[in-house]
């Protein structure tokens, strides 16, 4: 009997500086698959299309639910996480690519440092450290709340960096996550406080006028986060800070 | 690290896109409208111009200089994107691709036009109706002229929207997708007045 079979074209690499290669697998299909699945049973028998033996492919994944960010590919031409792509939905063969944005370390696996790098360079956090108890802070008002925690959601899976035509190696911007985060923080009753801090490095060369409007990002965001609706309004904020520290400091 | 000069810059490429460059185009594609009335209505159109005060003045701050700041700086930025419209082809990133294509024809017309008018008057010809008649009896010229009108008036429409997204004056996608219907009735409209002046050369 005929087994039913998914055909993967998987794009590989060895080391970071080789060049990369296709390779195919057909693997037996079962109810439920998804491309980690799939990739899961690459790695128990590392045979590809032609019947030989070869290296297991190589990826990252954590909590297999689309909250991490770490299984970030793209999958028949589109960035998104592995985990939550089915097979079922997926047209065949299906392709596999690593996410080139980034540098790619081994197979599917990429480096994604810097989107670290740019959350530390907008300070994306909330400095609360003081000598004594600095007591509870300012609440924040439930609508503020409600739109806040949506851009929360970011995982740094590195999708819209990666469907930004801006966000390359001629150009040093941050990417549209970074601005979206600014916004969450400085919205934060306690973030508030460093708020022209924040703006100041988003003014900052690879900062929020490297954008170029192409709005792919909020496309793709696997969360549905409104970066382009963060980056407008950020676009307003650094505007108004650029004039009050032009004019009054 | 603190380095704003780039934010400076962009701001102002993105300003001087607006004012003056796109009233300048908006002056110009209505003065060539008169051509549709006839050449002398035309004529007295340029010779009101050509004896407005400091016109040298003007041309230089409010034409020349703009325009060259904004195509050198737009060049420099267009360059620096990667398109990927053929992974990811949204309604906004073809504007994307769109928008820095018709810069950079744009870019290639303005030389081109300004060779054949202004330069040509810094050499004694005369600017006048006969002069676009000319030019524009040469067939490849018209498809020229028509591309590159079309391109300018493109550039400027879709511009309108990237201002108002840089400058944050439309944040949300309702504002936003307002504007994109607002500047795509300017490019109907100013392309109408282009071309139908364009014609009236012909
Ligand atoms: S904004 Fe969306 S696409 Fe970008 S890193 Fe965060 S979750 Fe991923
Ligand atoms: S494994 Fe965490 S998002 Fe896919």
């Amino acid at each position: 009997m005929a087994e039913k079979l998914v055909h993967l074209i998987v794009t590989r690499q060895d080391t970071p500086d080789s060049t990369p290669y296709k390779e195919e697998f057909k693997i037996p299909y079962r109810i439920g698959m998804n491309v980690i699945s799939a990739l899961m049973e690459i790695q128990r028998t590392p045979v590809n299309a032609q019947g030989q033996k070869t290296k297991p492919v190589i990826w990252e994944s954590n909590c297999l639910e689309e909250v991490c960010g770490a299984c970030s590919m793209v999958i028949n031409g589109k960035p998104r996480q592995a985990c939550s792509a089915l097979i079922d939905k997926l047209e065949q063969p299906i392709r596999i690519e690593p996410m080139t944005t980034f540098p790619v370390q081994r197979d599917l696996t990429i480096d994604r440092s810097r989107m670290f790098d740019a959350l530390k360079r907008v300070k994306a956090w909330i400095p609360i450290d003081g000598t004594h108890n600095l007591g509870p802070g300012p609440r924040m008002p439930e609508v503020d709340r409600q739109w806040a925690y949506e851009l929360s959601k970011c995982m740094t899976c590195g999708v819209c960096l990666e469907a930004c035509p801006n966000v390359n190696d001629k150009s040093p911007f941050i990417g549209p996550f970074a601005i979206s985060q600014v916004r969450l923080f400085n919205e934060h009753p306690t973030g508030k406080m460093n708020k022209a801090e924040r703006l100041e490095t988003l003014m900052d060369e690879g900062g929020i006028s490297y954008c170029g409007n192409s709005q792919n990002c909020v496309m793709s965001c696997p969360k549905g986060i409104p970066l382009t609706t963060s980056i407008a309004h950020m676009n307003k904020e650094t505007t108004k800070q650029a004039l009050k520290s032009f004019f009054f400091s | 690290m603190a380095n704003k000069k780039s934010f400076a810059l962009h701001k102002l490429h993105t300003l001087l896109g607006l004012f003056p460059i796109g009233l300048f185009v908006v002056f110009h594609l209505t003065a060539n409208f008169q051509a549709t009335k006839g050449p002398e209505a035309f004529n007295s159109a340029v010779q009101m111009i050509e004896h407005a005060p400091f016109l040298l003045f003007l041309e230089f701050g409010l034409i020349y200089l703009p325009i060259l700041f904004h195509a050198i700086y737009g060049l420099y930025l267009a360059f620096q994107g990667k398109p990927n419209n053929s992974q990811f082809k949204y309604y906004r990133n073809q504007m994307y691709l769109l928008q820095r294509v018709t810069g950079v024809i744009t870019l290639i017309f303005v030389a081109w036009h300004v060779w054949q008018t202004r330069i040509q008057k810094a050499f004694g010809a005369e600017v006048n109706f006969d002069m676009m008649a000319d030019i524009l009896s040469n067939p490849f010229m018209i498809v020229f002229y028509a591309v590159g009108i079309l391109s300018a008036v493109f550039h400027l429409s879709n511009g309108i929207w990237s201002f108002l997204v840089h400058w944050g004056i439309t944040v949300g996608p309702r504002s936003q997708r307002f504007a994109s219907i607002f500047s795509m009735i300017v490019f109907v409209a100013l392309s109408y007045v282009g071309l139908r002046a364009m014609f009236a050369f012909v």
